[in-house]
């Protein structure tokens, strides 16, 4: 019996073993399919319907251009899922990550492993956001995937104008649109995290999360607020269209990332005060 | 935490309602206006008296200031100057509006900013100013004043400034230069008598006034010169030199005060070729030329920034401010902003006006066969560039929502360039040489000169053939053989891939075109001279403080979130004995909702034992078990593993292997799975993963989902999940819930052996009969508070009595009260209970068998079950 077993603290919960802890859960794979399973319905919807023409003005710019080609059909399939499909996966792979454990009960025993508490908020932090950005890039990548397959590679046509962008402009700017979605996101993880650090349950955490992100955007549709609306978190979610211009306009997507970076840390910070203090009673 | 949050909420609310208020409230001073009738002497004779009704804002917190005449558009009156009065007012200026005459209360006729009545009216004005005590006077007589105005305002502006010479700096906006070149344009350059009759605006100009007459308020000899211009379509000379008189154009050279000319790209009234005449007519001032989205056709009027711009004009120029930087400045739309689905505007700004013709000049090739298109008869139906009301779409245009077929089949031909390789960016007039041939039989309808109308206009070709116009502007022209044709002055970008698209159509509804049927032969015979003016910079726009401001906050915020959280580290406390493997000092635990759990609690468990923690429901064992856990904080006192003060993630916890409170797996994993990685998270040793599960006794089991699993099997996997890596000191909460007997038995044996190794065990149970037979101490605890602790031999040891198994009691009783030595008996199944003091348990059962009694057993009475009720009793 050795005075100390070799007990290390940073060689608790290693990422892998919480990602397949993670992996091997039906939800996860379930939440997969589904976005994978988006692009394909989306296509099968415009092969039934035929392609939106863009004669009605009340159409979106991005809609009666989708099936110009695959980049055009990643930019609408990203288009219709960011505002709630996205936030509902991110909300869900963060929101569930700590709250789920509770619910089981396996987090008393993490925690007496011991798993220090900063360290396993951490770990499961990064594992969470990973396969929250693994969810939100993998539906414009299967969007691309099923838009050659169904209608083709063309060079990216604008929504705005008759412009049409050279490929490698286009695949940077697809680039920027992805990278901007996934930094708008942050605020819906941080804000799904620190719910699921405050509860023990995961549905409590990710409805909780998602019902916030409504709650904001309904404020946002409220135009009496003036600029006030620029500071709600879910405000400047769409602004990566700013990408879909002839002309790339940054101040947007620069105002929302500072936005969603700056929500996310304090949010983060809150989650791990929170659980650093509370009485684990789960 | 808890209790600081809604603080925090409250305090975020407060601020956000102060806001709120104060912008509601909006901390600005009160304007002191007082409306007043001046009355002025006018005509050519100066002989007409009427009265103007002004409006005079005292500037506020300044005593004598310099003062602003602020001109209304046609058709308005004082009133709509109102709200710029009183900005101008709060920001140091004595301001005198006034209804000009034939509008609104003043008297008199709309004489179209004529020097003989409108001019005449302002002298007045100024001398008005120059008796007021809070305007500053540059000399007597003398008020330091400058004059803005849009439109009608804008065109008196630069009137004034000509005649009067005390007027010191002036802004018009979206005026003309020449009235007759604006009513009549022609794009060859050979001015109004060659010109195109702009019949849409020229109507809604001069009949807006007309109510009960065709003329309204309007000066008869004017009502009646548009009269039979507009009937004719044609200008006569008297017309022209009637509106010139009203011009700019009539004075230019004579204007020598700063100016600033704010023209809109979305007008079709006064297009930008008026600004640049007026722009040339200034003589030895500065002058600077903007060029801002609004206009007479509609588009984004970009209030705030016309206002600074005036404002920062007058304030060079009349209180000596600062300079305002360049002499041009164009706007341009930048894109669409995703979140307020608005055009963004974009300020680009040079040093010096360039003119239409720009700095530089590039060439581009049209091409295009020379091209029959008919004028039809009547002139109708009319192609449609821009209409007075039809500013929403030209506000719109270069964003692709055009889909109005402007141009009527037929009456148009198209010259196109190749696809550009780079975009191109025209400011200023573009220049082209075109040819029209026509049979010669069509003119000017019921004019004289035999030549063909024609409207020439910009568009922008996408890559895939759509088409839309770069400006909703047409510049029309009187042409037969070639001519120079200066194409609406704009500024817009062709982007790459696009083509540049030159129209020349027959009809335009905006314009008077010739009635009678007509075939041209058109074709350029140059390519297109493209004027630009590299120098235009746009500066990026600035993005709000918070852009980098907020996670600057954010970070510090978050700092701080993360260090202020309340301290739990258990106090210092003696260096204790790391031998020790449990020693609890003075624990206290209550829980938010008053709850007292634990109370003082103290005691120490040495190694190699067995130790029970016995009590009933709600006693506090578990919320002991967890804090020993780590998982809840004490209030006070505190607990040592091994010497080692246990804390949230302490490294002493992974000497300990704990069950408490029922199993927690993950519900999708296998139970080896489960095991595994635990282990594997847990950051430790060896597991004895095999003895473990060996432990569990769970099968084939171990590879189904734990969610398959009955709670007794859960419970021994979370059993064997505690004995991993064979910690030191293993605490099991209940542990023999849910198994049956026999695996009682073996749990018990299991554990007396895991400890007989050098280990501790701890258990916690409310179950007296386990505690008895499993452990070697126990620690009793009621209501949070230690009641008894020792070895179980000690708490719940022999105290002399015995049971006597009996079947006659009663008899026993007897006998039993005769015998010395006891201190009493009593029923007690089975048979009696004896108090013995002195006297020898085998004499006592010598003495009832002597009495006849039979006798089954005598069994020492140490139930621990009694001793338990005693310690507990007293207090329930």
């Amino acid at each position: 019996m050795s005075e100390r077993p070799s007990y290390n603290p940073r060689k608790t919960l290693p990422l892998r073993v919480e990602a397949v802890r993670q992996l091997r859960r039906h939800r996860t794979w379930i939440a997969f399919a589904v976005l994978l399973l988006l692009p394909w319905v989306l296509a099968g919807a415009f092969k039934i319907g035929g392609s939106p023409s863009g004669n009605d003005a009340n159409t979106p710019g991005l809609v009666t251009v989708a099936t110009a080609g695959a980049l055009n059909f990643t930019a609408f399939t990203l288009f219709v899922s960011a505002g709630f499909l996205l936030v509902v996966a991110v909300a869900l792979f963060c929101g569930d990550t700590v709250a789920s454990e509770a619910g089981w009960a396996s987090l008393r025993y993490l925690l007496a492993a011991p798993v220090p508490r900063t360290r396993l908020l951490r770990q499961k932090l990064i594992v969470a956001m990973s396969f929250a950005a693994l969810a939100v890039v993998s539906v414009p990548a299967m969007a691309m995937i099923t838009g050659i397959y169904v209608f083709g590679w063309a060079r990216l046509r604008l929504p705005a104008g008759d412009t049409t962008l050279p490929n490698g402009t286009a695949l940077t700017r697809m680039l920027i649109i992805v990278g901007y979605a996934l930094v708008s996101q942050l605020v819906v993880a941080a804000l799904a995290f620190l719910l699921s650090v405050t509860t023990d349950s995961p549905l409590g955490a990710v409805g909780g999360a998602v019902g916030l992100v409504i709650l904001s955007n309904i404020i946002d549709a409220v135009t009496a607020l003036g600029h006030w609306r620029e500071f709600l978190p879910t405000h400047w979610l769409f602004a990566w269209t700013d990408a879909l211009q002839p002309q790339l306009v940054w101040t947007g997507m620069i105002k929302g990332s500072a936005l969603s970076a700056s929500y996310a840390v304090v949010l983060l910070a809150l989650a791990v005060r929170r659980f650093r203090t509370k009485d684990v009673v789960s | 935490m808890k209790r600081r949050r809604p603080a925090l909420i409250a305090g975020a609310v407060a601020v956000l309602a102060a806001g709120v208020t104060w912008a509601a409230v909006g901390g600005e001073p009160r304007v002191s206006a007082t409306e007043q009738r001046i009355p002025v002497v006018d005509g050519p004779k100066n002989d007409q008296h009427i009265t103007l009704d002004t409006t005079f804002f005292k500037p506020v917190h300044t005593g004598r200031a310099p003062a602003v005449l602020l001109a209304h558009g046609f058709g308005g009156t004082k009133d709509d100057t109102r709200a710029d009065a009183e900005r101008l007012a709060r920001h140091g200026y004595a301001v005198l509006t006034w209804s000009a005459r034939g509008f609104g209360q003043s008297g008199g006729d709309i004489t179209l900013d004529s020097p003989d009545y409108d001019v005449k009216d302002v002298r007045q004005l100024v001398d008005w100013l120059a008796r007021r005590p809070e305007v500053r006077l540059d000399g007597p007589g003398d008020p330091r004043v400058g004059i803005a105005g849009q439109s009608y305002g804008g065109a008196i502006s630069l009137m004034a400034a000509a005649y009067d010479r005390r007027i010191d700096a002036i802004a018009p906006q979206i005026t003309w230069y020449d009235l007759a070149d604006s009513l009549f344009p022609d794009a060859t350059g050979k001015g109004a008598a060659n010109g195109v009759f702009k019949k849409m605006w020229a109507g809604i100009f001069f009949t807006s006034g007309a109510s009960s007459t065709a003329c309204g308020r309007f000066l008869p000899s004017l009502c009646a010169m548009y009269q039979k211009v507009a009937e004719t379509g044609q200008p006569t000379p008297n017309a022209i030199a009637t509106l010139r008189r009203s011009s700019p154009s009539s004075v230019a050279g004579r204007i020598h005060v700063p100016t600033l000319l704010v023209q809109g790209q979305a007008d079709s009234l006064f297009p930008l070729d008026q600004a640049d005449g007026n722009a040339r007519a200034i003589a030895g001032a500065p002058v600077k030329v903007v060029w801002f989205q609004g206009g007479h056709d509609g588009g984004d009027p970009e209030s705030s920034r016309v206002r600074g711009l005036v404002t920062g004009w007058f304030d060079r120029y009349l209180k000596g401010g600062p300079p305002a930087p360049g002499g041009f400045t164009v706007t341009r739309a930048g894109g669409v902003d995703s979140s307020t689905q608005r055009v963004t505007v974009n300020a680009a700004s040079a040093a010096r006006y360039p003119g239409l013709s720009g700095t530089t000049r590039r060439t581009i090739p049209l091409t295009g066969d020379e091209q029959t298109i008919q004028n039809p008869a009547g002139g109708s139906p009319a192609s449609i560039s821009a209409l007075p009301g039809l500013g929403a779409l030209s506000g719109l245009s270069g964003f692709g929502t055009g889909g109005t077929d402007v141009d009527m089949p037929g009456q148009s031909a198209r010259f196109d360039s190749e696809p550009l390789s780079a975009p191109v960016q025209l400011t200023g007039a573009a220049r082209v040489r075109i040819r029209v041939r026509g049979p010669g039989v069509a003119g000017r309808g019921q004019g004289g000169e035999n030549q063909p109308t024609l409207f020439a206009k910009v568009y922008d070709v996408g890559p895939g053939g759509q088409a839309t116009p770069a400006r909703r502007l047409a510049a029309p022209l009187h042409v037969n053989g070639t001519a120079d044709v200066a194409l609406p002055a704009m500024d817009y970008r062709f982007d790459q891939g696009h083509r540049i698209r030159l129209v020349l159509s027959t009809t335009d509804m905006g314009f008077a075109s010739p009635a009678r049927p007509a075939s041209y032969r058109v074709s350029v015979d140059s390519p297109l001279t493209v004027p630009a003016d590299p120098a235009l910079r746009t500066p990026p726009t600035p993005l709000p403080w918070w852009v980098w401001g907020f996670p600057m906050i954010a970070v510090l915020a978050a700092i701080v979130i993360v260090a202020t959280a309340r301290s739990r580290r258990a106090r210092g406390g003696d260096p204790a004995n790391p031998a020790t493997p449990l020693e609890i000092s003075g624990l206290t635990k209550r829980y938010k909702n008053g709850h007292l759990a634990v109370d003082d609690l103290s005691f120490r468990v040495e190694r190699g034992k067995v130790c029970g923690l016995l009590g009933p429901n709600g006693a506090g064992k578990t919320t002991t078990l967890r804090m020993l856990m780590g998982l809840i904080h004490p209030d006070s006192g505190e607990i040592r593993i091994f010497g080692e003060p246990v804390r949230p993630g302490a490294a002493v916890l992974s000497r300990l292997g704990s069950f408490v409170e029922g199993p927690g797996f993950l519900p999708h994993l296998s139970g080896r799975d489960n095991l595994e990685l635990y282990w594997k998270a847990a950051g430790r040793g060896e597991a004895h993963m095999e003895d473990a599960l060996k432990i569990a006794g769970l099968g084939d089991a171990v590879r189904r989902p734990v969610r398959t699993y009955s709670q007794g099997m859960r419970q021994r996997l979370a059993i064997a999940q505690a004995m991993l890596g064979l910690p030191d000191l293993l605490v099991l909460d209940e542990p023999t819930n849910g198994l049956d007997p026999p695996q009682i038995a073996e749990m018990r044996e299991v554990l007396v052996r895991y400890a007989a190794e050098g280990r501790t065990v701890i258990i916690s149970s409310h179950l007296l009969a386990e505690v008895e037979q499993t452990c070697t101490e126990v620690v009793v605890m009621h209501r949070g508070r230690l009641v008894a602790a020792g070895p179980v031999s000690e708490i719940a040891g022999h105290d002399g009595s015995v049971v006597i198994g009996t079947a006659e009691v009663d008899h026993a009783l007897g006998v039993l009260k005769a015998l010395a030595g006891i201190d009493g008996a009593e029923p007690y199944a089975p048979g009696v209970l004896v108090r013995i003091n002195g006297s020898a348990p085998a004499t006592v059962v010598a003495s009832l068998v002597a009495a006849g009694v039979p006798v089954d057993r005598v069994t020492p009475h140490r139930r621990l079950e009694d001793a338990f009720l005693a310690l507990i009793g007293e207090e329930s």
